[in-house]
């Protein structure tokens, strides 16, 4: 008979017979692989639906800040921005011949925790995100009068609004604010299809609603008797004084880092402008290093795993020495016997890889949609990418090496003629 | 069936001369009496503790290699061969039971009873049907009815694990059977029936069997008697 296939029936016949101690090692196994496939499958994920923030802007500026700073305020929304641009600033760049397009951010209240996003008609017809897809809408239209808003997919969904509902903006941007624009309430007139991205958790007005509603709030707060209603509102000039940010298209290309130059060295006003790009990869280097670690730490336990098998399996050859004398007095050679451990080590690891596929798949199928829920990572299940591939075969092959090392004692007491202990 | 051989021109199923034997760090060598047995003759070894019946045993079946002398079982040579030879020898040749935990745990009766067949081209080629078949011919024949056949061997008797054992060492007619102390773990009446059993099967298969054992008592039943000394 084959002495493969004889081993490997052998194999599995051993296995099963062990079968309690060998589901908890290939259970450790499993769960250490699902760990470091979840990891890497994770960061490649998150990488992407990173970078899939931003797309088709050339430029994005702001005050004068770090340019970490400025791209999390005006394209992840995060934290706050440390000046505003003046308008007659915006209206230079504006009509700056060397940019194409500019759509203006104006930041600072929230609705229910969603960020309001105050800009004009120019953020649907330029905004792009992951490969340069525009935004769409799933009902309604952008909006279009003072009093109109749109919503990104996730404030629609969470908060349960259609088009025709009221909202009530929140003055700052706590989730929990005492302070509302009550006596403006906007409508809703469209609402956005869900991109993966900050954008579904944001609110979108025209900068004139937000000035509308800021009206006699100059302070900070509401001084009574110095707002207005909203027809009032409507019939003055709603100019804003100000903007947060811009985004910005440049005209041709190769002249952005010209255009990028003459911004940051503005004699308007102190500015930054920065590559979306460039400031990306950069935030990624910072949770690079993070997620780096992170990996390590995996890798050494899978090591520890794989210790804990040898050990295992050396504990075990102790008790098959009656076992490995019976097939040699039966005629089975030394390498029949290393066969076998080798074998087993293999099976193991690779039913634990294959385990860990499918452990991995069910969990990224299952919590895929709570991500895009609650954090806003886009996680799909997607076919495994070369690096996966490689890392998921390497285990097994990790497996068939720890086998050797029980294969190799065999072997060698096999020549050193012990005599079995039945004789 | 092993084909009946003229004794005259086939060789010895055992024949040694002078064999000793030294384990590694001892200083005085194991001398072995010459032994010669015909093909298909049983042979029983007798000596105490300690004289190196399982010594013996361990050169005979190519596990161990002599230190001095000359051991030829069926014509050849064992020393001569690989070690890989030896082992094959062993698997085509030679059928082996202990004193007891014969059994590999994780295999069934059946298949314990067939592992020769699979490791031995020879011993497959001589069972007259399939080696399962061939295998429950023989369990029945040994006591060990069906509804043993499928079972764990660890559910098994002493007495029913040695009949295995002694199934598997039978199966594929090979030309010895060496056997170690088999009955040292059985009752009177399980050693004699065990033993009537297992040398009437090799009887009918042509094969020699060599037993080692203390037990004086079985003596009657062998064609020939080999008294070992005990090593001062």
């Amino acid at each position: 008979m084959n002495p493969v296939r004889l081993a490997l029936s052998l194999a599995i016949a051993s296995l099963w017979h062990r079968r309690g101690v060998m589901g908890l090692i290939t259970l450790t196994l499993t769960l250490s692989i699902t760990l470091l496939l979840g990891i890497q499958y994770a960061r490649t994920e998150v990488k992407e639906s990173f970078s899939n923030t931003i797309a088709g802007t050339d430029l994005v500026v702001g005050a004068r800040s770090g340019q970490l700073n400025l791209l999390l305020y005006s394209v992840f929304h995060m934290g706050n921005a440390t000046n505003n641009i003046r308008w007659q600033t915006y209206q230079d760049l504006r009509e700056d011949s060397r940019i194409d397009w500019i759509v203006p951010l104006s930041l600072g209240d929230s609705y229910q925790g969603y960020r309001v996003v105050g800009t004009n008609e120019n953020y649907g017809k330029h905004f792009r995100y992951g490969d340069g897809q525009r935004l769409a809408l799933t009902s309604g239209r952008w909006f279009k009068g003072v009093f109109e808003v749109t919503l990104g997919a996730e404030v629609a969904k969470q908060l349960k609004h259609k088009t025709g509902d009221e909202v009530v903006l929140a003055h700052g941007t706590g989730r929990v604010s005492f302070m509302n624009h009550d006596a403006h309430p906007f409508q809703v007139t469209g609402i956005l299809a869900a991109t993966g991205t900050p954008v579904d958790r944001a609110v979108y007005v025209s900068l004139q609603g937000l000035e509308a509603i800021h009206i006699g709030w100059e302070s900070g707060v509401a001084i009574p008797g110095r707002t207005i209603s909203k027809d009032k509102a409507l019939a003055r000039d709603l100019t804003p004084e100000a903007i947060t940010a811009a985004l910005v298209g440049v005209e041709r290309k190769v002249l952005t880092f010209q255009v990028q130059r003459s911004i940051n060295q503005s004699d308007l006003e102190p500015l930054t402008a920065i590559l979306p790009g460039v400031a990306l990869s950069e935030l990624w280097g910072v949770m690079g290093q993070f997620e780096n670690t992170l990996l390590g730490i995996t890798a050494f336990v899978i090591v520890t795993s794989l210790i804990g098998l040898i050990a295992v399996l050396l504990a075990m050859q102790a008790q098959r020495r009656q076992e490995v004398a019976i097939l040699r007095a039966v005629g089975a050679q030394p390498r029949l016997i290393a066969l076998l451990y080798i074998l087993e080590c293999g099976l193991l690891a690779t039913a634990a890889s294959v385990l860990a596929v499918l452990l991995g798949a069910g969990l990224v199928s299952a919590a895929g949609p709570w991500l895009l829920d609650n954090y806003g990572l886009h996680i799909s299940l997607r076919m495994l990418d070369k690096t996966e591939w490689l890392m998921l075969a390497s285990l097994p092959l990790a497996g068939l090496v720890v086998g050797l090392i029980p294969a190799w004692q065999g072997w060698r007491s096999g020549h050193r003629q012990s005599i079995p202990s039945g004789f | 069936m092993t084909p009946v051989t003229d004794s005259a021109t086939a060789p010895a199923a055992i024949e040694s001369q002078k064999l000793s034997f030294c384990w590694p760090g001892e200083q005085s060598p194991i001398r072995y009496p010459d032994v010669f047995l015909e093909p298909g003759k049983h042979l029983f070894l007798q000596g105490p503790s300690g004289s190196g019946k399982s010594t013996l045993l361990s050169l005979l079946c190519g596990l161990a290699t002599p230190t001095g002398g000359q051991l030829r079982i069926m014509g050849v040579n064992l020393a001569a061969l690989s070690g890989a030879g030896r082992d094959r020898f062993r698997a085509d040749q030679l059928g082996v039971i202990f004193q007891q935990f014969n059994l590999v745990p994780y295999l069934d009766v059946t298949s314990n009873v067939t592992l020769p067949c699979r490791l031995s081209d020879r011993r497959r080629t001589r069972v007259r049907t399939s080696p399962a078949e061939e295998a429950h011919a023989l369990l029945q024949d040994l006591g060990i009815g069906p509804e043993y056949w499928h079972r764990p061997v660890t559910s098994l008797s002493v007495g029913q694990q040695q009949r295995v054992a002694a199934a598997r060492a039978l199966i594929g007619a090979p030309s010895v059977i060496l056997a170690d102390e088999p009955t040292s773990a059985l009752d009177t009446d399980n050693r004699d029936r065990f033993l009537a059993l297992l040398l009437t099967q090799a009887r009918l298969r042509g094969t020699s069997v060599v037993l080692v054992s203390h037990d004086r008592a079985l003596a009657s039943r062998f064609d020939q008697t080999i008294q070992l000394q005990a090593t001062p």
